[in-house]
């Protein structure tokens, strides 16, 4: 008999369904949703009770609808009278809908709690698998605190049905992952780790995923789960095929659990146990020796199951890295997969041998398979399996055959799918930048990446090369002789002409004694790209032309004519006609001496991590890169916002802020944004230009960066610059503002308004100068807006205008109060109303380093307490916030996803508003 | 864990969603169809795992399905499941459905949703696998039905039934 025979069902919901589906057009579908949407809201609406049924059957309409991808924004009180019924169909169709259709509407979470509680404690055994479903289903905190203390009983218990026990293990899991800190093992554990021993294999298949979820967690506390789980494999893999009777798949043991426990077992070290290492080492030969044996089925199930198995088998090996035999074993079975007629075992045979690559015992043994995956890179169907090749090639690279692999993705990447190049580019130019014997084959190389794959060659690829021909002074002259051959071909890319212009702006005179490429020809080969590009390029080329005045002075005249024509000292772009105009009153005014300051040779870059493996990092997750990290090289400042990349060509003129203004576009002009050193000098060459007035409007970006400190600069244009510091006790502060006068000009008339009283202050300003004012500061009670600061001013005869939120927050009012773990959470508990809570979610928009996430937790004033977050990867912290009129104690989680790159922050205070406004401030620090 | 099990025919038309993380609503259609584009412009015979799209996480997850008749089974998993062991749950799922609806085909799946719901909530329970053994599956399926017949005989009044 069928498990569901056709006939029966709901007509109604049939016949609806069908209408759907005759419909012609999506207008008709949606007119047909809606009038069905509108007979089920006056139904549920209507005066007269429905019956079960019915109620079942628009429950059910309403799924198929929110199916199609319609929102659905009522039913949802129906659906949870359907969970009191006592009848199992419409019980079941209401878990259904709210399984689906809730995430976590606080009000009828109380109500669908309470149908739960009934359920649980039912004793029927498929009420309760219900609702063990429904609550891994929605998974939301109120249900962990209303049940993350009943199941783990359930779990354990002795009468308790295989079946619920199964659902129970999963449910628990699905709270543990989503509110760790209320699921409480303590006394389970044992109880827990022993339903590996479970007579039932559905029991242990759910049990095991718990397990190895808890292991990964606590895993000193569950390593008794080693030696169970050794015998438990060992039992399967030894047990002939029928032994396990409807676990027996295609001739395979239990294949899922068998994967699970070997998946389990890599959470942890080889087993220190002689007797336990012995076994299982016999398990991973056993499963090995498999493999050899010929199939007991030609179904291509039977071989997934067995080889589903072996590579679980070799992971574990690889994880180990300690039996060199079974490396080697392993390596070559990977091998002889690498050339197996089935596409899924050549992809993941490709995949596994990345991580065997990094090992030390197997490195040479991969290596031996080079012309195998090389071939795979080349011929293989599947842009998925191709993509493996490549990493694999990657992963395998060394000294002794990077120069091969090198031109052998490079040769690739003329063919590569237009998704994987720029991932391509990427790992070309870190291989050719990590195992460079002669800077000249790096050169090389990454010319021919910008050749092959221009448009692939990110900003970071090329800024690199720069850097490092920059650094190293044995390969400049070669670089500018091969750049300046490249730059011959007819159309080149535009990456190319940048790179061009750059190298020989700077090294171009190493090259200017050959006649053919003097000085002239050089600049009129550049000049001839110079049309073809884009503003950025044409920008660093105007650059690359008043370097040219100064290396060569014979070419002055010919590139300050260029200057001078129209089209680039009326050019409609205002960055390039700023450039053109300043270059050539630069060239014109300034001395010799003073244009050979001005235009030195770039200084060499600190070194550093190449900001391309930042990228690729970035791109693939950290797993990906994992060989570069085997060599030493730290992945300390993973952040790309610390990465200057390669500064303006006049970069003495730039400001030296590190905002990676990588080419000095992003700033108001190279010239005009001055910085204090080299200012004076050409704010004096300047001066008739005239900055423009400062921006009335308010300046908010400083702010935000004083949350968490309380000494720097708040803000700073061209003229002024405006530096704080303060200090805070109790609920009163005190801060002292600088305002220093930038240029050489006295500010008059300066005055500065707070919409709260403050001191005058001198209402000169000397050019150069620095006046102070302080300000004190009461916190009466707690608030959400800054004060703001506003500074009026004369400068040459513009009034200067500028508005500014002093960084004065809540947070700043903070002591820091140290607490025990047990304290923490009972006054966690106590802070439990909704109101009270604030949280938030949000992307990591800087690294996630974990000391400048503790220095930044310290900065906000709070004391950060170590041990209490049974997760260390979290943050907790304490603070009370001291105003006059009370004192409003905080409580702070931090939960940092590396993975996702995003962050949960909670707050808990006595409070909405507090809690409300310090979640504001703190998220948008990380 | 498994993040999603997606059901689609050859057209896009989404047959079962699953998802056992939170998502918006849009989200979870603009999954589905970023899915579809990833896996029906695959040719036959290639493999049968791929990185995943953009919002179900990229390439920390995995695409694992296989493709029926009209009907792609899409399971979004990540790096802690084997690949192999996912495409046999597909198998598992799909033997399991067949035997419940007697030769499965789309229109079972269009006209039981809830019934393919429950089926698949024996096998897979908040992303974590519950029951690898198809006839443990079909046993508690076939004692739901059997209380489902026993309570429907009592109130389905065909009269109203529209």
């Amino acid at each position: 008999m069928p498990a569901v025979s056709k006939g029966d069902g709901m007509r109604g919901l049939a016949v609806f369904i069908s209408d759907i589906r005759n419909c012609k057009s999506k207008e008709a579908e949606i007119k047909r949703i809606n009038k069905e949407l509108a007979n089920i809201r006056s139904k549920f609406k209507g005066d007269k009770a429905l019956d079960g049924y019915s109620k079942k059957k628009y429950v059910c309409k309403l799924l198929f609808i929110f199916l199609l991808g319609h929102d659905i924004d009522f039913g949802h009180m129906e659906a949870v009278n359907l969970l009191s019924s006592n009848k199992y169909t419409e019980k079941q169709i209401g878990y259904l809908f709210i399984s689906v259709l809730v995430n976590s509407n606080s009000e009828l979470i109380r109500l669908i709690n309470n149908a739960i509680k009934n359920d649980l404690s039912s004793r029927n055994p498929t009420f309760m698998c219900l609702a063990l479903h429904c609550i891994a289903n929605v998974g939301s905190r109120e249900m962990a605190e209303a049940f993350a203390g009943e199941i783990p009983r359930i779990l354990v218990a002795g009468d308790t049905m295989d079946s619920v026990k199964q659902s129970a293990a999963l449910c628990l899991l699905r709270l543990y992952k989503a509110s760790p800190d209320l699921v409480l093992m303590g006394e389970w554990t044992s109880r827990v780790v022993h339903l590996l021993n479970d007579q039932h294999m559905g029991v242990v298949t759910a049990a095991i995923s718990l397990i190895t979820c808890l292991s990964s967690k606590n895993p000193d506390e569950f390593k008794t789960c080693v030696s169970l789980a050794v015998s438990r494999l060992s039992r399967i893999v030894s047990s002939a095929s029928t032994d396990l009777q409807d676990y027996t798949y295609y001739f395979v043991p239990a294949p899922w659990l068998s994967c699970k426990l070997l998946r389990l077992l890599q959470c942890y070290p080889p087993p220190e146990d002689g007797a336990v290492k012995g076994r299982l080492v016999e398990c991973l030969e056993t499963i090995l020796n498999k493999a050899q044996e010929p199939p007991k089925s030609k179904k291509v199930q039977h071989s997934n199951a067995k080889n589903a198995i072996l590579f679980e088998a070799i992971s574990l090996i690889i994880h180990y890295d300690s039996e060199p035999n079974l490396l080697v074993r392993a390596c070559n079975q990977l091998g002889q997969f690498l050339q197996h007629r089935e596409t899924n075992l050549r992809y993941l045979a490709l995949e596994s041998m990345c991580t065997l690559a990094s090992s030390e015992f197997s490195h040479e043994a991969v290596k031996t398979h080079i012309e195998t995956v090389i071939n795979a890179l080349k011929t293989e169907r599947d842009v998925s399996v191709r993509q493996r090749a490549a990493d694999l090639l990657y992963a395998m690279c060394d000294r002794s055959n990077a120069k091969q692999i090198v031109a052998e993705m490079l040769s690739y990447l003329e063919t590569a799918d237009y998704s994987i190049r720029e991932e391509m580019v990427l790992k070309v130019a870190i291989l050719a930048e990590k195992y460079a014997v002669d800077y000249s084959w790096y050169v090389d190389t990454i010319l021919n990446l910008i050749r092959i794959a221009g448009d692939y060659v990110s900003e970071e690829v090329w800024y690199r090369v720069i850097q490092i021909v920059i650094n190293r002074d044995d390969v400049q002259g070669y670089a500018a002789k091969t750049v300046f051959e490249a730059l011959q071909a007819p159309a080149c890319h535009e990456n190319m002409v940048k790179v061009g212009g750059y190298i020989l702006g700077e090294f171009g005179n190493l090259i200017a004694g050959d006649p053919r490429s003097s000085p002239l020809v050089q600049f009129n080969l550049l000049h001839s790209k110079f049309h073809l590009c884009s503003v950025p390029t044409r920008a660093l080329l105007l650059s690359a032309y008043i370097k040219f005045i100064n290396l060569f002075p014979e070419t002055k005249a010919t590139i300050q004519e260029v200057l001078r024509s129209d089209s680039q000292i009326r050019n409609s772009d205002v960055e390039l006609q700023q450039r053109a105009v300043e270059y050539l009153k630069l060239s014109s005014i300034a001395s010799t001496d003073v244009l050979a300051t001005v235009l030195e040779e770039m200084p060499p870059f600190p070194e550093r991590e190449s900001s391309i493996l930042a990228k690729l990092k970035k791109k693939k997750g950290p797993g990906a890169v994992s060989v570069e990290l085997e060599d030493g090289k730290e992945r300390g400042e993973l952040n790309g916002g610390g990465d200057r990349g390669v500064p303006d060509l006049t970069n003495a003129l730039s400001t030296p802020s590190p905002s990676a203004d990588l080419l000095g576009l992003r700033s108001a002009a190279p010239v005009s944004g001055a910085a204090p050193s080299a200012g004076s000098l050409l704010v004096d060459v300047f001066s008739e230009a005239g900055p423009a007035a400062a921006s009335a409007g308010v300046n908010d970006d400083g702010f935000l960066r004083f949350v968490c400190k309380n000494n720097g600069v708040l803000f700073e244009n061209q003229l002024l610059q405006i530096g704080i510091k303060s200090e805070y006790r109790q609920n009163l502060g005190r801060m002292y503002l600088f305002y220093g006068n930038k240029t050489s000009v006295q500010f008059v008339s300066f005055s500065t308004t707070l919409n709260v009283q403050t001191k005058t202050v001198e209402p000169l300003v000397e050019g150069g100068a620095q006046v102070q004012q302080v300000i004190n500061i009461e916190c009466l009670t707690d608030f959400v807006d800054a004060p703001l600061l506003n500074i009026k001013f004369r400068y040459g005869g513009a009034l200067q205008n500028i508005s500014l939120k002093l960084p004065v927050t809540i947070n700043k009012f903070f002591q820091p109060t140290e607490m025990a773990a047990a304290d923490f959470f009972q006054r966690w508990k106590q802070l439990s109303q909704p109101q009270q809570e604030a949280q938030k979610i949000f992307k990591a928009s800087h690294g996630m380093d974990t000391e400048v996430l503790k220095a930044k937790l310290l900065g906000l004033g709070t004391a950060l307490l170590e041990n209490v977050d049974p997760n260390p990867e979290n943050y907790v912290c304490a603070g009370v916030i001291q105003t006059k009129a009370q004192q409003v104690g905080c409580l702070l989680r931090l939960e940092p996803n590396a993975q996702a790159q995003m962050y949960r922050l909670t707050l808990r205070s006595s409070k909405d508003t507090v809690s409300q406004r310090v979640c504001d401030l703190l998220a948008e620090q990380f | 864990m498994i993040k999603a099990i997606l059901i689609f025919n050859n057209h896009g038309k989404p047959r079962l969603s699953k998802f056992y993380e939170h998502y918006s609503e849009d989200t979870e259609q603009q999954i589905i169809r970023e899915t579809f584009h990833l896996v029906s412009k695959r040719d036959e015979n290639v493999c049968n795992f791929l990185e995943g799209g953009m919002l179900i996480g990229g390439s920390e997850n995995k695409l694992i399905y296989r493709h029926y008749a009209t009907l792609y089974f899409v399971f979004c998993v990540d790096s802690s499941e084997s690949e192999l062991g996912i495409l046999d749950l597909i198998q598992v799922f799909v033997e399991t459905l067949d035997k419940c609806f007697e030769n499965v085909c789309e229109l079972d799946l269009i006209f039981h949703v809830d019934k393919v719901h429950n089926i698949l909530a024996e096998m897979v329970m908040g992303g974590m696998v519950l029951e690898t053994n198809m006839n443990e599956i079909i046993t508690q399926v076939d004692a739901q039905n059997k209380m489902e017949k026993s309570e429907t005989f009592i109130f389905q009044s065909p009269r109203q039934d529209r």
